[in-house]
């Protein structure tokens, strides 16, 4: 993992030092609102609807014990108890007052943590696959490139006042599980005839106008990513509209000026800064790869494994359900659901956040991630472990076997805490899941991606759900759009609205009719609900959701 | 036609805690909507919203919200601004037990 630097160091803890003299003299009355305001985004500190709202960076979403610990400690000494994984691999507090801020950043400081690039219009987080290093299917783990982008757009003196926010993510696998095409610029590591280089994609999201990305360059040399993803910012920090907010995006600059443009202006761009990048950036990354070397994997019999998978059915579930295939022999990835049928999807108490650090610990090469999908992985257990690991996490009331189903929904905090919100999410998603286990029919059903957000902004990601919903305001009531066949991997698609929306009283018994509905279209069991979409079409889906309107035709 | 004013509260969110409030009469702010000033004429609303937002250094940013007049005191109308009386849906957290 990368250990900060003197100079990561010396940064963090001036920004922590200069955020405590701003809320000094916000408190005493020197700032206005208007002025404060820029400066607590900047630290990650947003005001909701009900408190303040503190969003923590997990770069890339890799964690080590003792940093999941020091999560831990702030949801206990300056929140209620829990925190909140999000959709972008970082955790949010609910619940601070103004005065603590500055203790919680510099409590993060002390293990190399902050919350700078969470909010405003910078280059916010990169986000990578949540696998990252432990993947069997990975071609080169990307989080030594993640971090050298962090080091490369942390207040990077060109990009001080872009149109908008700007979100970078990138894969190490041919399978993206970081949803790369739904990003400002998305990353996909490539290996042609040995040669490393990147699939450079470009103008996807979600919000209110969901584009795919469009690939701008198919194989770039790897020394060339630095320059090459500043000739992108650049053409848009020029291009961009900051006329309307809403068109601000890079999505709009691509689909306004057209992919080919776009790509023109980029080489153009490129060629007039590259040879001042003379290769400081590839020591660079030489370096950070080294310290994100993999952890010496052990050699043990899975014997033991094996035999607790005949001998106990809970435990057989949860390794059907929540392992992944490891790059090394013996091992597996573990994926612990913060999904527990009826709980807030993404909530974890600190009590949990500190039994998962332990178990990284003991058990897992002291390495934790956060996945955009609002789990916690341990990427390094030995099969061998896995018994006991599980057991634990049975104690600790995580072991819920649903990684992948229907109920390991991705949600976004809606109008229980957002302020930009126009329904709520968590008590949707809530139910569903209880209905979910009431049917006990999430392992027939299979795979299914559902995601729920409580506004336009898409934080839930439902437009790459196989279902999403869209909680939306209808004339001062709460009301669910559907939409269907969204996919948020390699083969990316956005949903299609499925029609009128259902109020809160009906949506979950809609959403049931649709997943009990489509055992009775698949072809097989082995036919996804994604997969079903795309052979039939929407129209018996429609169906199954409108059954009156489908009566009235007849 | 322009359309009628619909009665309103002025409501804020503390500076220290983040919490709602909303404007009392006395110029002070409550944890309570039903301690609120009752706004039934535009102008008045209007200057008193004024009179809120200087006071800077206490809120963040008021607002006029919806609101009726129910046995007790203002209520709310929307649900949105009916949340922010309660705190979340999925903990006992928030005003729903810190009863001011």
């Amino acid at each position: 993992m990368y250990k900060y630097n003197d100079f990561d160091e010396a940064f963090v803890r001036e920004r922590v030092s200069q955020f405590r003299g701003q809320v000094e003299r916000r408190i005493n009355g020197s700032l206005t609102e208007d002025e404060f305001k820029p400066l607590r985004l900047m630290n990650g500190l947003y005001l909701q609807l009900h408190a303040y709202m503190l969003r923590v960076a997990v770069p890339y979403g890799t964690l080590n014990s003792a940093q999941m610990d020091r999560l831990a400690h702030l949801a206990e000494t300056y929140d209620k108890g829990y925190g909140h994984f999000t959709t972008r691999q970082n955790i949010q507090y609910n619940w601070p007052e103004l005065k603590d801020v500055p203790n919680m950043l510099s409590d993060l400081a002390d293990v190399g943590m902050h919350a700078i690039q969470t909010s405003g219009n910078c280059i916010r987080n990169v986000t990578a696959d949540h696998f990252a290093g432990a993947a069997a299917d990975e071609i080169a783990d990307p989080r030594p490139v993640a971090e050298l982008l962090r080091q490369w757009s942390t207040d990077h003196p060109e990009f001080q006042f872009m149109p908008r926010k700007f979100k970078i993510a990138i894969t190490g696998s041919e399978n993206d599980r970081a949803v790369i095409k739904a990003h400002d610029i998305g990353l996909r590591v490539r290996d042609r005839d040995g040669v490393r280089g990147y699939e450079v994609i470009v103008g996807g999201g979600l919000g209110r106008t969901p584009m795919i990305g469009k690939v701008i360059n198919d194989f770039l040399p790897e020394a060339d990513l630095l320059p090459y993803l500043e000739a992108i910012v650049s053409v848009w920090n020029r291009l961009g509209r900051r006329d309307n907010k809403y068109k601000a995006r890079i999505k709009i600059t691509v689909h306004e000026h057209g992919i080919d443009e776009i790509r023109r202006l980029v080489d153009e761009r490129f060629a007039e800064i590259r040879p001042a990048f003379t290769g400081v950036d590839q020591d660079m990354l030489r370096e950070i790869e080294a310290q994100f070397k993999a952890p010496d994997f052990k050699t043990a019999s899975t014997d033991g494994y094996e035999a607790a998978r005949l001998a106990n059915p809970a435990f057989r579930s949860w390794t059907d359900t929540n392992l992944t295939e490891h790059r090394a022999e013996g091992y597996a990835i573990v994926s612990i659901s913060i999904k527990k049928h009826g709980a807030t999807p993404g909530d974890a108490t600190a009590d949990q956040m500190r039994v998962m650090a332990e178990l990284a610990r003991k058990y897992g090469h002291d390495e934790l991630r956060i996945s955009h999908e609002q789990n916690v992985i341990i990427p390094h257990v030995h099969k061998s472990d896995l018994p006991a690991l599980y057991a634990d996490l049975r104690a600790a009331d995580l072991a819920t076997a649903n990684i992948g189903l229907a109920s390991d929904m991705i949600v976004c905090p809606g109008m229980d805490y957002c302020a930009l919100a126009t329904a709520r999410s968590i008590p949707i998603a809530q139910q569903i899941s209880t209905r979910v286990e009431e049917l006990d029919m999430e392992h027939d059903i299979g795979a299914l991606k559902l995601k729920i957000s409580g506004c336009i902004n898409a934080c839930g990601h439902h437009h790459v759900g196989h279902i999403g919903i869209l909680g939306l305001d209808r004339a001062g009531v709460e009301n669910y759009q559907i939409t269907l066949g969204g996919d948020a991997t390699e083969t990316a698609a956005i949903g299609e609205r499925a029609g009128p929306g259902f109020s809160a009283d009906d949506i979950v018994p809609a959403i049931e009719r649709l997943i009990t509905g489509y055992i009775g279209l698949r072809a097989d069991a082995d036919e996804t609900f994604l997969e079903a979409y795309r052979r039939l079409g929407a129209a018996p889906f429609k169906a199954i959701l409108y059954p009156e309107a489908k009566a009235n035709a007849a | 036609m322009p359309r009628a004013f619909t009665p309103k509260v002025i409501t804020s969110n503390r500076l220290l805690e983040g919490d709602a409030v909303w404007f009392t009469t006395q110029n002070t702010w409550s944890g309570d909507i039903q301690d609120a000033e009752f706004l039934t004429d535009e102008a008045h609303a209007d200057l008193r919203l004024l009179e809120a937002n200087a006071q800077n250094g206490i809120i963040v940013g008021a607002y006029l919200a919806d609101a009726k007049m129910g046995e007790d005191g203002p209520e709310p109308t929307h649900f949105r601004e009916e949340f922010r009386t309660r705190g979340p849906s999925n903990y006992a957290h928030g005003k729903q037990v810190e009863k001011v």
